[in-house]
């Protein structure tokens, strides 16, 4: 482990050449390499045929697709909560899709950029349901298993503080492994953003023997992150990302984006998301229909959503505040003009 | 040299350099030691440049921001408002611990094993081989990981364990408790006690020995220490009224409370760390005892001295001046491997400092620059220690 951050640190000398023209770089690559979590149960997950799969994963694959036409072009690197932002820093990923929680100091003093929020989210705690506790306030004296390096350390720290309670954090490296030990009754509490609690939990044998409190003691937005010298990558990946939900506010899907984009709609904006308006796409130094590449590979946000972590599939999240704006969530995407 | 008269002085010529002994193996150091300065000024440089590039500075101010985490094990006084340079005295403080208690239960087994290797007993004998074979050529992390498993998977979870020894060993799959002492009023005494009696201890066992390097008679060395080391403080305790009392762990919510908390990872980390280097110290005692020529126990035997003074006093001085040299290197190799404490959740300095503070402030050059002058720090100074040691032991030759 303590190699791996050496590593990091190394590449950091020799990698800032990989900084200024990210596009070109990734074009001559041939492939996009994307920084993914080590597996999180319709997040980023190795599906039966032995490619990623997922929710994170699907945003990497949009933007292959927008570049190449290929959602395939795609290499994934596993980052845990700790080696993230160094494998993003150093030039070893092009762009991180895994779960990270949008803050000042990640935005300001890491010098990264989030392209936007792929899911509001906030942090929550599991217990066992054969303990009999119905609220976090009931948590005094409690054994509670983390994943080290994540704002989920520093909210759990805050929140025990706050209400004057005490607690014994066990730090644990990832998600598998604070599974294991949850399982194992080595911590009576797991905490996590809530998206990740039911991901876990629609693993478990028994999902219904554990329930997710209904306390939420953190705002978690969490989204694509780029580094930030490159101001052309950070609006590629922004506006790839964006695309996707516009999309799914002017009915775009997968099935009908070919028939749309044949030929100009009466909407102006699905004109130039389609590219049938305009020359948005060549701004980007894509082509003009980059966003049809997108949807027809992964489908808009809402058929990712339902796809990989809805109501429909094992993970089970409700919309939420992840529904569009007009449908009661908080969902905006700035307009496509 | 001496006996030729000096040769007349050739002038200097350049392939002199690497054609004359006088100059070459000076030449060959100045070329390499410019080499290497070239090496490392490039790597600087580009570093610096680098980190310029991306507009990182290089500075330790983060150091006196809060650290804003939790950290299970504190040995000193810490809570999540202390700064990041508290957090890593915290877990420099937890690498001191792993590090002291390991090396102690490692030369314990080591030389118990190392000497029970050597037994005539064929069973005895062979079971230390197993150990032996089986710990050192197993990685130590595939170690670390498998205590700490049958730590978490084997006991109890602490609702369900039941208290052992009257209630003075609980044993829980998060850990293991034990009392606590607790120091009443007076409780001085009793310790002020102890400590006079360890001193007289030593007078008498210097005396005994002056007397019989004088007299050659023997005194009764092991019957009046232990007699020192138990009474007086036992009377001055009962005197004082029983100051010092033992808490006992007791359930209380989800976790015993009281007592001392051996977590699952300190448990882990110190048993499997302490059987690794075990294995290897076991080695370098077998090692050393095999050393001393077997003339010397038949000469020993031949005075008349019974095996276990052989052992002692002719055997085990002579094989310690084999055994210290690599015994410091293993001292060494467990402080270093107790970095590997993160496997499982042990808070030591490299998941303090180089795991969650460098994760929370992004300073992956300074945290880990900071983490290699300690573990140096540390080694040099086990090192020169152990040195000490050993030109003590080592043969005195006239």
């Amino acid at each position: 482990m303590k190699t791996k951050l050496l590593i990091g640190a190394l590449a950091l000398a020799g990698a800032g050449a990989a900084s200024a023209q990210t596009l070109d770089t990734v074009r001559a690559r041939g492939v996009l390499n994307c920084g993914v979590s080590t597996g999180v149960a319709g997040f980023s997950y190795i599906d039966a045929d032995g490619e990623w799969d997922g929710f994170d994963v699907a945003v990497c694959r949009a933007v292959a697709a927008a570049i190449f036409d290929d959602p395939s072009a795609v290499e994934f690197t596993p980052t845990t909560g700790a080696t993230r932002f160094e494998a993003l820093n150093s030039g070893e990923v092009d762009m991180l899709s895994r779960n990270t929680t949008w803050t000042f100091s990640r935005d300001v003093d890491l010098r990264l950029e989030f392209v936007g929020v792929n899911y509001y989210d906030g942090q929550g705690f599991m217990v066992p349901a054969s303990l009999g506790v119905t609220s976090a306030m009931e948590l005094d004296g409690a054994t509670v298993c983390i994943q080290t390096g994540t704002t989920t350390e520093l909210n759990l720290a805050d929140f025990f503080r706050a209400n004057n309670m005490s607690y014994e954090p066990v730090p644990i490296e990832t998600n598998a492994e604070a599974q294991q030990r949850y399982l194992a009754n080595a911590c009576d509490v797991y905490t996590t953003d809530v998206s990740g609690l039911a991901a876990t939990r629609s693993t478990f044998e028994d999902p219904s023997a554990h329930v997710i409190l209904p306390e939420i003691i953190s705002k978690e937005p969490l989204g694509p992150v780029v580094r930030e010298d490159d101001p052309a990558w950070v609006n590629l990946v922004r506006w790839v990302f964006q695309g996707l939900i516009i999309a799914e506010e002017k009915g775009v899907t997968s099935e009908n984006v070919a028939e749309l984009a044949s030929a100009p709609t009466d909407d102006p904006e699905t004109n130039r998301l389609l590219g049938t308006e305009g020359a948005f796409g060549e701004m980007l130094n894509l082509t003009n229909d980059f966003m049809v590449r997108a949807i027809s590979a992964v489908g808009n946000y809402g058929e990712i959503f339902e796809a990989h972590i809805g109501v429909d599939t094992p993970v089970g999240l409700e919309r939420g505040l992840n529904a569009l704006y007009t449908d009661g969530g908080i969902l905006y995407a700035p307009p496509f003009r | 040299m001496s006996v030729i008269a000096e040769p007349p002085r050739e002038s200097f010529r350049v392939d002199m350099l690497w054609n004359d002994a006088r100059y070459r193996s000076t030449f060959i150091q100045i070329v390499a030691l410019i080499l290497v300065l070239t090496a490392v000024g490039w790597i600087v440089n580009n570093v610096v440049g680098n980190l310029a590039r991306l507009g990182k500075d290089f500075n330790f101010a983060f150091l006196r921001a809060p650290a804003s985490y939790d950290i299970n094990q504190t040995l000193i006084a810490y809570t999540s408002q202390s700064t990041h340079a508290r957090a890593a005295l915290v877990g420099i403080l937890n690498t001191l611990l792993i590090a002291v208690l390991g090396c102690a239960a490692a030369t314990a087994i080591g030389v118990i094993a190392g000497v029970l290797r050597l037994s005539k007993n064929w069973i005895v004998a062979r079971l230390m081989t197993v150990f032996v074979e089986g710990f050192r050529n197993v990685p130590l992390l595939i170690w670390i990981l498998m205590v700490m498993a049958a730590v978490n998977e084997s006991l109890p979870a602490p609702r369900a364990a039941t208290p052992t020894l009257g209630g003075a060993l609980v044993a829980t799959n998060r850990g293991v408790y034990i009392p606590a002492p607790v120091w009443g009023d007076g409780s001085w005494f009793v310790v002020a006690a102890f400590l006079l009696s360890l001193v007289a201890i030593w007078f008498w066992r210097r005396h005994a020995r002056l007397k019989q390097e004088a007299t050659g008679e023997q005194s009764p060395v092991l019957a009046v220490g232990l007699a020192l080391f138990f009474i007086p403080s036992l009377i001055v305790y009962f005197i004082t009224g029983m100051p010092i009392t033992l808490e006992y762990p007791e359930l209380q919510g989800f976790n015993f409370r009281g007592g001392i908390f051996m977590r699952d990872s300190l448990v882990a980390l110190w048993l499997a760390l302490s059987f690794y280097t075990g294995a290897f110290i076991a080695e370098n005692v077998r090692g050393g005892i095999l050393s001393v020529s077997h003339g010397q126990t038949e000469a020993a035997f031949a005075l008349g001295l019974r095996p276990n003074r052989t052992m002692q006093l002719i055997i085990l001085p002579q094989a310690l001046r084999v055994i210290i040299p690599p015994l410091i290197s293993q001292y060494l190799n467990l402080t270093k491997n107790s970095s590997l404490a993160i496997a499982v959740g042990y808070m030591d300095v490299t998941a303090t400092l180089g795991r969650i503070t460098l994760n929370q402030t992004g300073r992956a050059m300074e945290s880990i620059l900071l983490l290699m002058v300690f573990y140096l720090c540390v080694s040099l100074t086990i090192s020169s220690v152990m040195n000490w040691y050993n030109s003590r032991v080592k043969l005195v030759e006239r």
